[in-house]
């Protein structure tokens, strides 16, 4: 298998596993596994999953939990013109994509070197993604906490850390290294002070500083 | 969960996506608008990704609840970070970081 796809199975198998704890969530939450099997594969973000399910657990409103789960999914409106120019033109497939533009497959779409491959790794990863998002989200409901609390195994240290690995390519260039410190440090003082999903999009200021100093000295 | 709320997630999330792609992709087109008043947005629409997976990076490190603190993870990314500093390989990235991460809270 090529690697980029193979990488693409990997944060996907992991992904599958939180899928389970999803599942286990919204099933204590008291949503039936129609509502369950509906959110999976149709909202198809994973943090915005988990904050409307918490939400509804915590005995909030709909309007609460979506208002929440809103939040953290406004960012995938950022990786559009990312990936805006990998997707087909042709209306349905285009609208595929578009459902599978979330942080992984912008992420394993960003570091590969040509447009072709940069396709076909956001494909790869979206396609396995959401069959391992939904059959773990089911699994979760239907058999309930039998692989117990993934963060004693540390499952919540391989996201942040597969994506240093899915930065660093970016922040070989200063312009990169300037966004990437900027948008850190913006999210880490938002963090405290706003709610969830917040901090992602504050982050997005970052491009701004990176985009000037990349002018310096180019005289415009 | 009402349906209703699950429908108008499902609808606002892919509103989201949608805009993203149709709407900003296309100002990033090149030659999206005449004039070349739009020629800046291309190179910035290039430095999203790093602003927003260091973004991530930070607060899927050191976001508890809505608060800043450091704990296991933040060892494990150390050890992934490393890893990633010495070329190695994605899948021992991700093991070592969860290995790390695991080990830590076992023994505390």
């Amino acid at each position: 298998m090529v690697p980029h796809r193979r990488e693409g199975l990997l944060l996907a198998i992991a992904v599958g596993v939180v899928g389970l704890t999803f599942g286990v969530l919204a099933d204590a939450a008291g949503l039936e596994l129609a509502q369950i099997v509906v959110m999976s594969t149709l909202v198809f973000t994973g943090a915005s999953q988990f904050a409307a399910v918490s939400v509804v657990d915590g005995g909030g409103s709909g309007g609460a939990a979506v208002g929440s789960a809103m939040l953290l999914a406004a960012r995938n409106a950022l990786y559009g013109p990312v990936v805006a120019r990998l997707l087909p033109s042709s209306r349905v497939p285009r609208m595929v994509g578009t459902h599978l533009t979330i942080d992984e497959t912008a992420a394993m779409a960003s570091v590969q070197h040509d447009d072709v491959r940069a396709a076909d790794a956001f494909w790869w990863t979206g396609l396995w993604l959401w069959s391992l998002w939904n059959a773990g989200s089911i699994a979760g409901a239907l058999i309930g906490a039998v692989i117990g609390d993934p963060e004693t195994w540390g499952l919540d240290a391989a996201f942040p850390a597969a994506f240093v690995a899915l930065l660093a390519p970016h922040v070989r260039s200063s312009p990169g290294r300037v966004a990437a410190l900027v948008g850190a440090a913006l999210a880490v003082v938002t963090v405290p002070i706003a709610p969830a999903g917040v901090p992602l999009l504050v982050a997005a200021i970052a491009v701004v500083p990176a985009f000037v100093w990349s002018r310096r000295g180019a005289g415009a | 969960m009402s349906w209703w709320a699950i429908v108008v997630l499902a609808a606002g999330a892919f509103g989201c996506k949608w805009f993203g792609v149709a709407v900003l992709g296309r100002l990033g087109r090149p030659g999206a608008m005449a004039g070349g008043r739009l020629d800046w947005f291309p190179p910035m629409v290039a430095l999203i990704p790093p602003a927003l997976f260091a973004a991530l990076i930070a607060v899927q490190t050191f976001d508890t609840d809505g608060a800043l603190g450091i704990d296991a993870r933040a060892a494990g990314v150390a050890a992934g970070a490393f890893a990633v500093w010495r070329r190695a390989p994605f899948l021992l990235v991700v093991v070592l970081a969860m290995t790390v991460t695991a080990v830590i809270r076992w023994q505390t």
